[in-house]
C-alpha cells in the first residue's frame, strides 16, 4: 500500500493491515505437540509465517557436573535460528541477538517450572526457528511451554506469549515482519495466565504511557487466547488416554 | 582433533539381540536387508528460502534449505557460482547432540553431501555467473537434523537434493556488473541428481539404511553416492570396523542399483 | 471438587478447592489445589493426585530397576538406571567378597553389563544407591530387553497384576519389569522372548485404548502358533 508520497502505509483507509488483519487480530496459529521422537517433550508451532520447533530434555544428568545446583534443577535454554529462516541467509553461529533471546526466554519459562523437585539435574530447552516472520521469541515461548508439559515436567502452569506494537501511530496486536521493520514500537509479552503475572517484557521504539497501557492490554488478552489454544493442543494429543483409563484403570504406582 | 568416542550406550545383552537377529537375516523393524524405511519428502516447506525440503526416513527427520545470494567468485573459477553445504546437528534431534559449532560428525556429513552434489556437477554453476571474476551467485545448502533415528547422511542428501530441485530464483540479466532481476521465476539450473546410499556392516551381514539401534551396534558404514548415469561420484567409509575388497564391490553394486530405484521415487519427473 | 475423576488435566488446571490434601503431581496455592503435570486427576481418600502420562524416572527406595554398568570405580560400579542421576552399586552390596580389588570388580561386572537391582537409598542430596543382595537380583546374563516410558509400567503390570500374569502365561517367559521403564523377558526360547517384547511395546503404544489385555493376548496367541513351545 503506497500513499501519494510513495512510502508504505501499514494501515489502509478501512483500518486493515498489509495482510488484511484488523488492528487487534492475531495471525493464524497451528500447534502440534509431541512431534519429535527422541526429545523428551516437543511441540511444533506455526504463528503466521513463523515456524518454530521446541524440544525439551529433562530432568537429566547435569553435564558438566559442576553446573549442578544442590536445591533445584538447572534450566538451560537455547534460542537458535536456522540459516534459511530469514530473508537473507543467517550465519549458523549464534548471534548476540540469539544470546539475548535465549536469556529472556529462559527467564520467561523458569518461573513456571517447579525445578525444586529435581535438584542436581538439568532441564534443557531448545527452540529452533525454521522460518521467521517477527514474533519468534513469543512463538518460541509458547512452543517451549508445551514441550515442557509434553516432557512431563511439573509446572505451576503454562506460559504463553504474544507481542503488541505500534504502526502508523496506532497500537496493534501481533506484528508481522514488515510491520516490525517499518513500525514505531514492538512490545513482546509473556504471561502465566492463571496467576496473571508477566514473565517476559521487552520493548523497543517509542510509546506514550497511554499507548503502553493499551498495548499491554491487548497483548495479555492475546496471551490468554493463546493459552486456550495450548490447552486444546495438549488435549488433542492425549485425549484418548482419558477414554482408556475410564474402562480399564491401571494400578496407580505409589 | 578427533578422539575415540566413549563406549557404546547400548548394553551388551541388547547388542546381542540385534546381532543374533541379523545373523538369521532379520532386522529389528522386520525389514529386509536391502529395504529402506518408509520415506516421505515434502518440498517447499520453508517459503522464505529459495528452495527447501523436509525428509522423513522412518523416524529420522531432516530439513534442508537453499538460499541464493550474491558474492565474489573463487580465483580459480572466476565464472562459476559457489556452492556451500553446511549441516547443523541441533540438540532437538538427539539427547547426545550438544549446542555449539558443528562436531566432526556434522562436518563429515556436510562434506559428504557436498561431494555428491559437487562431483556430480548437479548444479550448473556456470549459469550462476553475473560478471566473471567479480560477482557470482552463491548457493547455500543448509541441512538441519530434526530427529535422529539413524542414517542421517542419506536423509540429509535426499533433503539437500529436494531443496535444490525445488529452488527458484528470478531470471536476471546483467547491467554494470550487477544482476537485474526480472519478474519471471526460474528453477535453479540443475544438470544432475546425486543419490546417496549407506550400508552398514553388522557381524558378517551388510544392511542398507541402518536405523539408530543398528548404527549403535554396526562395525562400520559405507556411503556410495551415484549420479543419474550410474557413475560413482562420492564414497565415504565411517567407523572403526573393516571391509574386505569383495564386500566393498558388493556394496558398490548394490548401491548403484538401489540409487536408481530411489532416484525414480524422489524425482519421478527428472530421473 | 472442580475436575472430574479420571479427567485429563494439564499444568495449572484447578482440581479442587477446600479440605483436600495436595498429593502427587498437584500443588496447593491458598485454598486451591492445581495440577502440575499432564495426566489423569484422581482422588484417594481426600488426597488429590494426578497420574502422569509421561515423565522422567525418579528413583524411590525399594524400587526394582534394571541398569547398565557404565564405569568401574574403586569399590563398586556406576550404573545408568535411566534416571537424571547416575546410580552406584557398591561391591559391599553384592554377594561378591568385599575384599575384592578393582581387577576382581571388572570380572564381576564389566562396562555394558546389565544388573537387576534394588534402590536402597536416594534423597535430594545424593545419587541413588543400589543393592543386588535380594532374591533374584544380580547380573542379567540372558533374555531380551524392552525400554518403555516409566509412566506406562503400571499398565504393564495391570490391575492386580492381571496384564503381567497374562503375558507370562501366554509367552511362557518370565517378565521382570523395572520401575525405571526397563523390562526383562527371560525364557527358554528366543522366539517366545521376542513375542513377549513385542507385546510390551504394543502395551506402551496402545496404553490408551480399551480391551487392551484381550488384544495383546490375541496377538501373542497368533504369534505363538507354529513356534516351538519351550
Amino acid at each position: 500500500m503506497l500513499d501519494n508520497q510513495n512510502t508504505i502505509r501499514l494501515i489502509d483507509d478501512n483500518g486493515l493491515r498489509v495482510d488484511g488483519r484488523r488492528l487487534d487480530e492475531l495471525r493464524p496459529i497451528k500447534i502440534e505437540v509431541g512431534i519429535l521422537d527422541k526429545a523428551d517433550g516437543s511441540a511444533y508451532l506455526e504463528h503466521g509465517r513463523n515456524k518454530i520447533l521446541a524440544a525439551v530434555y529433562g530432568p537429566r544428568e547435569a553435564h558438566p557436573k559442576h553446573i549442578a545446583l544442590s536445591d533445584r534443577a538447572v534450566v538451560r535454554c537455547r534460542y537458535h535460528m536456522a540459516p534459511f529462516s530469514t530473508d537473507e541467509r543467517k550465519s549458523p553461529a549464534p548471534s548476540r541477538r540469539e544470546h539475548e533471546l535465549s536469556k529472556v526466554i529462559r527467564e520467561s519459562l523458569e518461573p513456571a517450572i517447579m525445578s525444586e523437585y529435581f535438584p542436581r539435574s538439568t532441564i534443557d530447552i531448545f527452540i529452533e526457528v525454521l522460518q521467521a516472520d517477527a514474533g519468534t521469541r513469543c512463538a518460541g515461548i509458547t512452543a517451549a511451554a508445551l514441550a515442557l508439559a509434553d516432557a512431563g515436567i511439573p509446572m505451576r502452569e503454562l506460559v504463553s506469549a504474544c507481542a503488541a506494537g505500534k504502526i502508523d501511530g496506532k497500537v496493534v496486536l501481533d506484528l508481522s515482519d514488515v510491520e516490525d521493520k517499518k513500525g514505531d514500537a514492538d512490545l513482546p509479552v509473556a504471561l502465566m495466565p492463571k496467576s496473571n503475572v508477566v514473565t517476559l517484557l521487552q520493548m523497543d521504539g517509542s510509546l506514550t504511557e497511554e499507548e503502553f497501557v493499551q498495548a499491554m492490554e491487548i497483548s495479555t488478552g492475546a496471551c490468554r487466547k493463546i493459552y486456550e489454544m495450548q490447552r486444546e493442543a495438549l488435549r488433542q494429543k492425549y485425549h484418548i488416554v482419558k477414554e482408556q483409563e475410564k474402562e480399564e484403570p491401571s494400578e496407580v504406582s505409589a | 582433533m578427533s578422539t575415540t568416542r566413549q563406549s557404546s550406550p547400548v548394553a551388551k545383552l541388547e547388542q546381542k539381540t540385534i546381532t543374533d537377529l541379523i545373523s538369521k537375516g532379520k532386522r529389528v523393524d522386520d525389514r529386509g536387508t536391502l529395504d529402506y524405511r518408509p520415506t516421505t519428502i515434502t518440498l517447499g516447506i520453508i517459503e522464505k528460502a529459495n528452495g527447501s525440503a523436509q525428509v522423513y526416513l522412518g523416524k529420522t527427520k531432516v530439513v534442508a534449505g537453499v538460499k541464493i545470494e550474491t558474492g565474489t567468485p573463487f580465483e580459480d573459477t572466476p565464472n562459476e557460482g559457489i556452492l556451500t553445504v553446511n549441516s547443523e546437528f541441533v540438540p532437538i534431534a538427539s539427547p547426545n547432540f550438544e549446542s555449539g559449532p558443528p562436531d566432526e560428525n556434522s562436518i563429515e556429513l556436510a562434506r559428504v553431501v557436498d561431494r555428491g552434489i559437487r562431483e556430480s556437477k548437479a548444479i550448473d554453476l556456470k549459469k550462476l555467473c553475473i560478471e566473471a571474476g567479480k560477482k557470482v551467485f552463491m548457493v547455500f545448502v543448509d541441512i538441519y537434523i530434526l530427529d535422529h533415528d539413524g542414517n542421517l547422511i542419506d536423509a540429509a542428501a535426499t533433503a539437500a537434493l529436494g531443496a535444490l530441485v525445488s529452488a527458484k530464483m528470478h531470471e536476471f540479466d546483467v547491467k554494470n556488473g550487477e544482476p537485474r532481476f526480472k519478474e519471471k521465476i526460474m528453477s535453479l539450473p540443475m544438470k544432475n541428481y546425486p543419490v546417496s546410499i549407506t550400508s552398514a556392516k553388522i557381524g558378517g551381514a551388510i544392511l542398507l539404511d541402518p536405523c539408530l539401534e543398528e548404527e549403535q551396534v554396526m562395525s562400520c558404514r559405507l556411503t556410495v553416492t551415484t549420479d543419474k548415469d550410474n557413475n560413482i561420484c562420492a564414497m565415504q567409509k565411517g567407523g572403526l570396523g573393516v571391509l574386505t575388497p569383495d564386500e566393498i564391490k558388493q556394496i558398490v553394486s548394490t548401491s548403484i542399483a538401489k540409487a536408481k530405484d530411489l532416484r525414480a521415487k524422489i524425482l519421478p519427473n527428472v530421473t | 471438587m472442580h475436575a472430574e475423576l479420571k479427567q485429563l488435566v494439564t499444568p495449572g488446571d484447578l482440581l479442587a478447592e477446600g479440605p483436600y490434601f495436595a498429593g502427587e503431581n498437584t500443588y496447593r496455592d491458598g485454598s486451591k489445589i492445581y495440577s502440575s503435570r499432564i495426566g489423569l486427576a484422581d482422588i484417594i481418600g481426600n488426597k488429590l493426585i494426578v497420574v502422569p502420562i509421561k515423565g522422567a524416572y525418579i528413583p524411590r527406595i525399594d524400587d526394582i530397576v534394571i541398569g547398565r554398568i557404565t564405569d568401574i570405580g574403586m569399590s563398586g560400579w556406576q550404573v545408568d538406571i535411566s534416571a537424571p542421576y547416575p546410580a552406584m552399586l557398591p561391591a559391599s552390596e553384592t554377594p561378591m567378597d568385599r575384599d575384592a580389588g578393582r581387577g576382581d570388580l571388572a570380572l564381576h561386572y564389566g562396562v555394558g553389563d546389565l544388573t537387576l537391582a534394588q534402590v536402597i537409598a536416594f534423597d535430594r542430596t545424593r545419587d541413588p544407591l543400589l543393592t543386588t543382595k535380594g532374591r533374584g537380583l544380580g547380573k542379567v546374563t540372558s533374555g531380551k530387553v524392552a525400554r518403555i516410558a516409566p509412566a506406562k509400567i503400571p499398565r504393564v503390570i495391570g490391575k492386580k497384576g492381571s496384564m503381567i500374569t497374562m503375558l507370562k502365561k501366554e509367552t511362557n517367559t518370565d517378565i521382570v519389569p523395572g520401575q525405571n521403564g526397563v523390562i526383562l523377558a527371560i525364557g527358554k526360547n528366543p522366539d517366545q522372548e521376542r513375542i513377549a517384547i513385542e507385546a510390551l511395546y504394543m502395551i506402551e503404544r496402545e496404553a490408551h485404548t480399551n480391551g487392551l489385555t484381550d488384544r495383546v493376548r490375541a496377538m501373542i496367541q497368533e504369534e505363538m502358533k507354529g513356534k516351538v513351545v519351550g
